[in-house]
């Protein structure tokens, strides 16, 4: 935190003052582990384990926040007699199909009638004794978590595991709350989603949810990257979380259905409004009750279509065009040579940035350049690339990571040719329509029924204000006509209201940017509700209804936040509640009736179906109700817990350029002995795009570097500041050598598992001012089943001293270590140029084949490049 | 103990009347995250060039080395294992039970319970020692009571501002770098290269080129009532600006709170009225010898001696006049 | 300037007024003197927010002459209390690199280097390739007859720095084109 948001760790030190203690678990000792109490050193990818023992430990020895459980978890719910659990199945949950390697997640279900379970009302066991209920199976899911399998597991020793479970017990509770903070340390894992999981079920059990001072902070590392998700460029979903249609939904009432049921409980029961209010104000008049409000128009989705599925189909030249708005993908991506080469499959490219960024250069100077695979002479690719305009040189709105919308004015107007991307995508779609005006195609209808009038300014700037009275939305009829939705509760499902996004309906009420309310925060209470707004209704703190006892009393003095008034009959406090306003605490809820008027007055979690934070995820997860632990693709070591090695779901791509090691599943995994990890360090930006062309930036650290333990440089023979080549399955790159104790073997079992520390900033090109190798490159498209997001925290590779061959040598090198890992037939055995090689360890081929898991996939590839999804195990 | 500085304080001293409140830097180096924020608000602010050839220093995480005419402010990294880390808290333990001027009476009750230099009633078992620790400090120009700098330059170049701080002024500047061999920190520099934009356009024009330069605790910023760069953009204030008395007096109660935690190792550097600078306007709250971070342990200013050699050319004068006059008169009889 | 006399002269000044060791008052130039802030003679100062992570910091960017002169952390945050990290206090530098490109630039197929091209012709040329791409891709059902109507002919990806406003257009617009391919940085 202190690494990649310093000026949000201010207040960390500032609590830290106030006797706050600060844990910092991760594989590298970083700027943030300096200031911390302590510093717990952890193999990459084994989070799972760590925060499974703090939940052993806490059910266990009974320390969990039992009210708040009993209240408001679904501890006491029943699970589906036909659930079956990993520690019964040898890692697997039940409803596994081999074959497409993926969950049925119906023996996942609550257990009772289906239509008390539609009403959000299954079986419970109060006395949460019941072997069915959820806190037993969580208890007898992680009874083998122990502290002794976290040692075994992460390389944690017991007395650092007692401090951290310790720490987090005796800070949670009425007086006390523990928060988490995590960021892509988590998210790039492969079942990253469930390590977030793992510490949501922690938090839960501790009452800390929905609670100041509680929480699970997700810090995210770019201006607006959870507006980017809320009003989303994903292919998955539309504004306000609503799920892009899949293939074979082709009724509206059934696609928002599936969202979410008019009869079920919360906010969630009105799926079918938000959408309308989208479409509505995505196609204007043009949508109508008669034709589903021009749901027709939305193409639909046959399975994922992530960037990196995108990257495979560029190979394949299934892909004419390619936009890239202030990205950076040669760099930034996984596997950057496989990007590079997905790019001079385009027929052409718009790349729009502010500087000479190395995904519009890669054709004239990119690492296959400079090898000679690719010459711009054999490029087809043609490249536009427009100048953008930067943040100071156009207004608009960035949502920073505790969904706080933020206004920007606009201070200058951009130079040259530079401009905004509204006024580049508003421009765009003037243009295609104006070129389309006379088409009578059926598939250009969605295109000219779109709404597309924004106000524009005298320079062709469309009012980017008039673009967030959209996404609040607006009354169309009656008496408040014209007049801003003021809240998504006013959103009508009769096309008498727009709305883009419904979770950002009161953005713009009253005809106000709420979004630019700037009350200094010395003039306001620590809530600051009068700087920006946050979504939903400008609440700081979401479910904070659980702030409150279940008869609507704080917990305690020192943690109130929000309250049941009595004698005003309404809920109050220092944030705006969330909750009905006026539902009482001991308010039974009417099953009768869906929605809000369901919730119970203790149905704290409102977005929930049965009201209740999941401890059982009985749907939302692909791979499992509860996280659990498995080894990452490319793991050394034998997962000590299940004979299935690693995440049955995970999704990985056929292509001889995106192998893995086998790891500790075949001999060859010995190649490649160490781990890498990839971090983001506080003087550059992700891809380098917004540092690595700024002096004051680029001189602070200027080069690509690889951070290693003594012990480590001493077996391998490396050199203080000298320079290593690092060689994964996929690629080898050189980096200098920081020999460090900031870097600690880890003893797990008997193996010493050295990690190695990669910032990934840098990229071959020769227009920025500082370039070098990308760690990107090492890392293969092996992503999570749940995000489709990458593993880039934990892969393998070998370490040699020396700088990289250049020229075609350098891919000779990776290859030399591929055949000698068994992962492409060895052509020449006898002339092995690997043969030998420094640091490549020995050749292991004492791990017998008994011990690959069952239908283990071969890493060897088919020989032919296939968009085919390979999932395994 | 200079004849240069007054006892109402440097500017008092320097004409500008009593009227100005001393100001400085406390650097609590306890609370830095080492993210070298201050040395980029410096930069910006201030203009200055880049330093060095881009590449890794070899260094920790420091890629600047050092303060000097470019780099203004500067962030230590350095890495240490339990050994050195006991021997910090030992000689911080040692430091404060010889009564080290960082632990004086309690000036203000604004922070922590116990009343300082009563240490007695808390628990002082420290807590284990760390197996490793990783310092960072931002280090700047002292603006030393006694500025060698200041004292040395031929030409009026350098002055004493109103808020006490020591400004070298580049019109004025003739860069004949009298004032870097003067300066007990290695601090002041002649800029004679340096550029802000490393490979495309080496003309581009740099400020103070061929003159001295060094921090001006924004001079240009204080005259508005706006605080340096540096403490206004360190995410955790380990750099504070404000009045040297209230710094100075919150600085040695940190080091009262931080003991009190057990971390002995804490202590002052520049907080010293009586060291040989008379003290400075920048005071740093460190965690071990200052050697460590590359600081002079005992600075002295070269214009130490200077009121007794002006004694001793007194005496010499007078005695000249004297003789000058005896045999004038007696010429005359 | 006022006229300097010789009242003015630094030795005069030293011997007349309180600074007589002439390390003070008695030596200021002129122009120190004179000195105020660079953003005193600013335009005007726009509040606005870091372009660079998540923590939303506040900023107030500084402006003259229709250039940003300096970008400084904004007190008033409640978030950022006017602290900016060095990523967002080079803000400035983002903005006025010397490498920060302003003029389209284009490459015609194999070619070996850049060429210029007017914005108007590369917008346009752009919504023609657009069109063409979409329909050559396109996908009206799947092989059991099953609508689709899409194209998976044009792909994007970006920005988690660009505004909500801007993600919002491009949804739109991708969308109604049936663009499914439309990516972030979120997804990384």
């Amino acid at each position: 935190m202190a690494e990649a948001h310093p000026v949000a760790f201010q207040w960390v030190i500032e609590a830290k003052k106030r006797g706050a203690r600060v844990i910092h678990v991760d594989p590298r000792f970083t700027r943030t582990s300096a200031n911390a109490d302590r510093h717990i050193p952890i193999r990459s990818g084994t989070d799972i384990v760590l925060l499974g023992g703090v939940i052993r430990h806490v059910l266990e020895n009974e320390l969990y926040f039992k009210e708040y459980v009993q209240a408001y978890t679904n501890a006491s719910t029943l699970i589906s007699e036909e659930y079956g659990d990993p520690e019964d199945l040898d890692g697997l949950f039940s409803g596994y199909d081999p074959e497409t390697s993926t969950y049925d997640n119906s023996t996942w279900a609550y257990a009772g009638d289906e239509e008390s379970l539609a009403r959000g009302l299954p079986e419970r066991d109060e006395t949460l004794q019941h072997p069915r209920s959820v806190l037993q199976i969580l208890k007898r899911h992680y009874a083998r978590y122990t502290p002794q399998m976290v040692q075994d597991t992460c390389g944690i020793d017991p007395e650092d595991f007692e401090y951290l479970a310790t720490s987090i017990a005796e800070a949670s509770g009425r007086e006390k709350t523990t928060m988490f903070a995590y960021a892509l340390g988590w998210t790039q894992h492969q079942g990253g989603a469930q390590m977030i999981r793992t510490s949501g079920i922690l938090q839960l059990l501790m009452g800390n949810m929905g609670r100041p001072g509680g929480g699970i902070m997700a810090l995210r590392g770019h201006a607006t990257i959870q507006g980017s998700t809320d009003i989303p460029t994903l292919y998955h979903i539309l504004p306000g979380y609503l799920p892009m249609p899949k293939v074979g939904q082709d009724d509206f009432a059934e696609f928002t259905r599936a969202i979410g049921k008019k009869e079920q409980k919360g906010f969630w029961a009105n799926a079918d409004i938000y959408t309308i209010n989208l479409l509505k104000a995505w196609w204007g008049e043009n949508a109508t009750a008669e034709n589903d409000w021009g749901y027709h128009h939305l193409p639909k989705l046959t399975g994922a279509h992530g960037t990196y599925q995108t990257t495979m189909r560029m190979l394949e030249d299934g892909v004419d065009g390619y936009f890239l708005f202030g990205q950076n993908p040669a760099v930034g991506s996984a596997n950057g040579r496989l990007q590079r080469l997905g790019m001079s499959h385009l027929q052409w490219m718009v790349v729009r940035d502010f500087y000479m960024i190395e995904s519009a250069t890669w054709w004239r100077d990119g690492p296959e350049i400079e090898s000679g695979e690719l010459t711009p002479e054999q490029i087809a690719t043609e490249m536009f690339f427009l100048p953008a305009a930067n943040h100071t040189e156009k207004a608009g709105s960035f949502t920073q990571t505790q969904r706080m919308v933020q206004w920007r004015d606009q201070a200058v107007e951009p130079p040259g040719d530079a401009k905004s991307d509204l006024e580049f995508m508003y421009d765009l779609g003037v243009r295609i329509r104006e070129k389309l005006k006379d088409s009578t195609d059926p598939r250009d209808r969605a295109i000219l029924d779109l709404t597309w009038d924004y106000p524009v300014n005298e320079h062709g700037e469309p009012d980017a204000e008039s673009v967030l009275a959209e996404i609040n939305g607006r009354h169309l009829e009656g008496e408040k006509a014209g007049q801003p939705l003021k809240a998504f509760g006013e959103m009508k499902d009769d096309g008498s209201t727009i709305g883009g996004c419904w979770i950002y309906a009161g953005v713009y009420a009253d005809g106000i940017n709420q979004a630019r309310r700037r009350t200094p925060g010395q003039d306001q209470d620590e809530t600051a509700a009068d700087w920006g707004w946050a979504w939903p209704a400008n609440r700081r703190i979401l479910y904070n209804r659980a702030s409150a006892d279940p008869q609507g009393r704080p917990w305690s003095e020192k943690k109130k936040l929000v309250w049941w008034d009595e004698e005003a009959g309404r809920w109050t406090g220092n944030d705006v509640p969330d909750f009905p306003l006026t539902k009482r605490p001991d308010d039974p809820g009417d099953p009768r009736q869906g929605g809000a008027a369901a919730l119970s007055g203790t149905d704290a979690f409102i977005m929930q179906g049965d009201g209740r934070g999941w401890l059982f995820a009985p749907t939302g997860m692909v791979d499992g109700p509860m996280p659990t632990h498995y080894e990452s693709p490319e793991s050394n070591i034998r997962n000590p817990l299940y004979l299935q090695q690693s995440n049955p779901t995970r999704v990985t791509f056929r292509d001889e350029d995106n192998l893995s090691s086998p790891g500790a599943m075949g001999p060859g995994g010995e190649v490649y002995p160490y781990v890498f990890t990839t971090y983001r360090i506080t003087e550059h930006h992700t891809a380098g795009g917004m540092s690595r062309f700024l002096p004051y930036l680029s001189e602070l650290q200027p080069e690509m570097y690889c951070e290693v333990s003594p012990e480590l440089a001493a077996e391998v023979g490396l050199e203080p500041y000298g320079w290593a080549t690092i060689i994964s399955a996929r690629s080898a790159i050189e980096a200098k050598v920081l020999i460090t104790e900031r870097m600690t073997p880890l003893q797990v079992g008997d193996r010493t598992v050295h990690q190695i520390g990669l910032p990934f900033h840098w990229g071959q090109g020769t227009e920025a001012i500082i370039s070098g190798d990308g760690a990107n490159d090492l890392i293969g498209m092996n992503l999570d089943a749940n995000t489709q997001i990458q593993n880039s925290k934990n892969n393998s590779c070998t370490l040699i001293p020396g700088r990289r061959p250049r020229g075609p040598e350098r891919g000779e090198l990776v290859e030399a270590y591929r055949r000698r890992a068994g992962l492409i037939p060895s052509e020449h055995p006898e002339v092995d140029g690997a043969e030998g090689a420094p640091g490549a360890g020995p050749a292991d081929t004492s791990v017998p084949h008994a011990v690959r898991g069952p239908e283990e996939a071969s890493a060897v590839p088919s020989g032919e490049r296939s968009m085919k999804e390979m999932k395994n195990r | 103990m200079s004849l240069l500085a007054g006892p109402e304080g440097p500017a008092a001293s320097t004409g500008w009347g009593h009227d100005h409140e001393r100001k400085g830097f406390f650097t609590d180096t306890s609370i830095c995250i080492g993210c070298k924020a201050c040395e980029v608000a410096c930069k910006e602010w201030n203009r200055n060039p880049i330093d060095g050839n881009l590449e890794i220093l070899g260094s920790s995480y420091d890629n600047t080395g050092e303060l000097g005419a470019n780099t203004w402010r500067h962030v230590a990294f350095i890495e240490q294992g339990q050994e050195r880390i006991e021997e910090a808290k030992e000689s911080g333990r040692k430091l404060v039970s010889l009564g080290m001027p960082g632990i004086g009476p309690k000036s203000s009750g604004r922070r922590g319970a116990t009343p300082a230099g009563d240490l007695s009633s808390t628990d002082r078992t420290p807590p284990d020692t760390p197996e490793f620790r990783w310092l960072m400090s931002s280090d700047v120009c002292k603006h030393c009571t006694n500025a060698g700098c200041l004292d040395v330059c031929p030409t009026g170049a350098i002055f004493r501002s109103e808020f006490g701080s020591v400004v070298v002024q580049e019109d004025v500047c003739n860069g004949c770098g009298t004032c870097v061999s003067a300066c007990p920190f290695g601090v002041i520099e002649r800029r004679d290269d340096g550029t802000i934009s490393p490979f495309a356009h080496r003309g581009d024009t740099v400020d103070r080129m061929g003159t001295a330069s060094k921090c001006t605790l924004c001079y240009d910023k204080m005259v508005d009532g706006e605080q340096p760069a540096c403490s206004a953009t360190c995410p955790t204030q380990s750099i504070k600006f404000g009045d040297h008395p209230d710094l100075t007096a919150e600085a040695r109660q940190r080091v009262t709170d931080l003991h009190e935690r057990g971390m002995t190792e804490a202590r002052l550097y520049g907080a010293n009225p009586k060291d040989g600078v008379g003290g400075t306007g920048s005071v740093f709250l460190l965690l071990d010898e200052p050697e460590v971070y590359g600081l002079p342990p005992d600075p002295q200013v070269p214009t130490k001696s200077l009121p007794a050699t002006y004694a001793r050319v007194g005496v010499a004068a007078a005695g000249m006049i004297a003789v000058a006059a005896l045999s004038f008169l007696g010429g005359r009889r | 300037m006022a006229r300097t006399t010789f009242l003015d002269w630094p030795v005069i000044r030293q011997l007349r007024g309180a600074d007589p060791t002439g390390r003070g008052t008695a030596v200021t130039s002129a122009k120190t003197r004179s000195t105020t802030p660079r953003t005193a003679d600013a335009d005007g100062v726009t509040d606005s927010i870091c372009p660079y992570c998540a923590v939303g910091c506040g900023q107030r960017v500084f402006h003259k002459d229709g250039k940003v002169i300096q970008i400084e952390g904004n007190p008033d945050s409640p978030v950022s209390r006017g602290r900016l990290c060095p990523k967002g206090a080079a803000s400035e530098q983002l903005a006025n690199s010397y490498l920060r490109q302003t003029k389209v630039r284009y490459r015609r197929p194999y070619a070996t280097e850049w060429e210029d091209l007017e914005l108007e012709t590369a917008m346009d040329m752009i919504a023609d390739r657009f069109i063409a791409s979409r329909r050559k891709h396109w996908e009206d059902e799947d092989e059991h007859g099953r609508p689709l109507k899409r194209t998976m002919g044009i792909a994007s990806l970006g920005g988690a720095t660009i505004d909500n406003e801007e993600n919002y257009l491009i949804k739109k617009f991708f969308t109604a084109a049936g663009a499914i391919q439309m990516e972030n940085q979120a997804r990384i």
